[in-house]
């Protein structure tokens, strides 16, 4: 913002045509709000129209052929006695912390190690990152292929080390020990890029000082590293929020619209497509939308909260 | 001496056994695409590659309409990735050296729309679409994403740092109206920024999954990603069979992306760190 500020406004007014009048007419602006305009229409016809229908929408109930109901609170009052979302809520929560959390430990292990590598470099970076841009149904098919219980590699490695055999996408917690498994495989490696580049960014001169007061690797990482990380962390944190409260199509590939046996991979996410496009109970289907979003500006905001707290501290 | 190598050995023990681990997916399904899935399903599976790949080509070609759907997943990606190159960068240019009225209202305006997750405008999107007649259509998954606000928001910032005002200045002294110091001032010196962008959307669109479930509906008209979906609902036992297909849909994108890494792991942990 600041740097576009000092654009001396002879830098623009020629481009306009209209000389250095003082009192320009807004529309002499026109080709700037011309540039500008594919963004705003697009976001205003598929963006901001929707959104607003979304909103009518969860007062209403309609299956996309009869006449729209209003029925007020309705859906919301269904909603919190629909033990479906409860249990969506709770699956999509505890996903996210299964698989953001070892996603984050790897991936800053990873990058403090890949700091002090010297060779090689590009080829980790390269290699590391592969997962990220990979196909997402064609790795969630590729995992619930391990995963299988009969012949799947998994429960191939337990059986060589004696240990019985396992029916993971056919129990609760297993279905979960699958999709965060492929969540963090293919999460670690773009959040140790991410670290690395804040690790480099960080000032030799405080690992020397460190050094020269004589504290050890566990001392430094504490007292440098991590502080000094703390506004990258927080970024890994909300990409991490944002898209695990959105994880849909790992357990859609792996187990199915149903979300699997006890509905333990039934996210959020899954449930609103499975009401608005499968039952086509679209008022429905706004109101799990709209819990959707309030539940990204509320995580947002903790995160935020967690964030401003610590800079508080020092 | 001795200790310091040591540590490098074990530094990189566990490099490489990271790289392995992400690594090994890759590997194991070319082992099971050139496998039968009887090969891969038995106790100990078998580990090395097999001869069958050949037959679970053809099986994958006579399941789905494979070259289809490549054709249609690369007619959507290349085109959205031209539109939004072109509309994002036009906006970014005029959002980072211009001043006009309404400017930062707009610029806020496109920051808040990267909060809304897409979920709550799916529903009434599918309606407009039906609308339009673009159901079924490729269409659908290219006009709604042909400009977009990570896109502007990350241009801006460019040209903000890479292009100076005498520049802009100097380009319109010469005559070069403010459409023509865009093209021909602006556009050329972006080039690292607009390889980023570029790699990112089209990497983005091309594995893009649940909106082309949406609003795709005819079974022989079908993006890769939803074409696999398929395959693997209605074939899923032969896992062979639909690795292969997963092997075949994934291929054109690893190349791309062996490409274009370096710039794009640059251009996406850059802004990680600057922001």
């Amino acid at each position: 913002m600041t740097s576009t500020a000092t654009v001396p406004a002879a830098a623009t007014e020629p481009l306009t045509g209209r000389g250095q009048r003082p009192g320009r007419r807004i529309w002499s602006y026109w080709r700037f709000y011309l540039a500008l305009s594919p963004f705003y229409i697009l976001f205003a016809v598929f963006g901001l129209y929707p959104m607003l229908s979304t909103i009518v929408l969860a007062f209403q109930r309609w299956d996309g052929l009869s006449a729209r109901r209003f029925t007020g609170l309705g859906n919301f009052e269904f909603l919190v006695h629909d033990p479906t979302f409860w249990t969506a809520l709770e699956n999509t929560i505890v996903l996210f912390f299964m698989s953001t959390v070892p996603t984050l430990v790897i991936a800053l292990l990873l990058a403090v190690m890949l700091q002090s590598a010297v060779r090689f470099t590009n080829v980790y970076r390269i290699a590391y990152f592969i997962p990220n841009v990979t196909s997402l149904v064609a790795m969630a098919i590729f995992f619930s292929s391990i995963f299988s219980t009969n012949f799947g590699l998994v429960n191939a490695a337990l059986r060589s080390l004696g240990i019985p055999q396992q029916d993971w996408l056919g129990q609760p917690w297993g279905i979960k020990i699958a999709i965060s498994t492929m969540i963090v495989w293919q999460w670690v490696g773009y959040n140790t890029l991410i670290y690395l580049a804040g690790l480099q960014a960080i000032p030799k001169e405080q690992y020397e000082a460190a050094k020269v007061d004589g504290a050890g690797p566990v001392r430094t990482l504490f007292s440098i590293t991590l502080p000094q990380l703390r506004p990258v962390i927080l970024f890994t944190v909300v990409i991490s929020t944002i898209g695990g409260l959105q994880t849909f199509t790992e357990p859609q590939v792996m187990v199915g619209n149903s979300g699997g046996t006890g509905q333990s991979g039934m996210t959020v996410v899954l449930l609103f497509y499975r009401t608005a496009f499968l039952d086509n109970d679209y008022g429905y289907a706004a109101a799990i939308a709209l819990s959707i979003f309030l539940l990204v500006l509320l995580f947002t905001a903790i995160n935020w909260r967690i964030f401003r707290g610590r800079s508080d501290d020092r | 001496m001795t200790r310091y190598r040591w540590r490098g050995i074990a530094l990189h023990a566990v490099l490489v056994l990271a790289l392995l681990v992400f690594m090994f997916p890759f590997v194991w399904t070319i082992i099971m695409a050139s496998n039968t899935t009887a090969d891969i399903y038995r106790f100990p599976p078998k580990f090395t590659f097999g001869g069958h790949f050949g037959d679970n080509v053809r099986q994958v070609l006579d399941n789905v309409a494979f070259f289809q759907s490549m054709a249609n997943t690369a007619t959507v990606a290349i085109s959205t990735t031209l539109l939004v190159l072109f509309f994002d960068s036009l906006a970014a240019f005029t959002f980072a050296k211009f001043r006009f009225p309404g400017r930062n209202a707009l610029f806020v305006i496109l920051l808040a729309t990267m909060l809304l997750p897409a979920q709550l405008s799916a529903v009434p999107q599918f309606q407009t679409m039906a609308l339009l007649g673009w159901v079924g259509s490729l269409k659908a998954l290219i006009i709604p994403g042909a400009a977009n606000a990570f896109g502007i928001f990350w241009m801006r910032q460019y040209f903000q740092n890479s292009i100076h005002d005498e520049l802009v200045e100097a380009a319109t002294l010469d005559g070069c109206g403010f459409f023509g110091t865009y093209w021909h001032v602006a556009l050329p010196s972006a080039r690292p920024a607009l390889a980023f962008l570029g790699i990112f959307t089209f990497v983005g669109s091309w594995n893009d999954y649940m909106w082309p479930l949406i609003v795709l509906t005819n079974p022989n008209h079908l993006t890769l990603q939803v074409a696999l979906s398929t395959l693997n609902r209605s074939h899923g036992v032969d896992y062979s069979m639909v690795m292969t297909g997963a092997l075949m849909a994934m291929v054109p994108l690893v190349i791309i992306f062996g490409i274009f890494a370096r710039q794009f792991i640059k251009g996406a942990t850059e802004g990680a760190v600057r922001g």
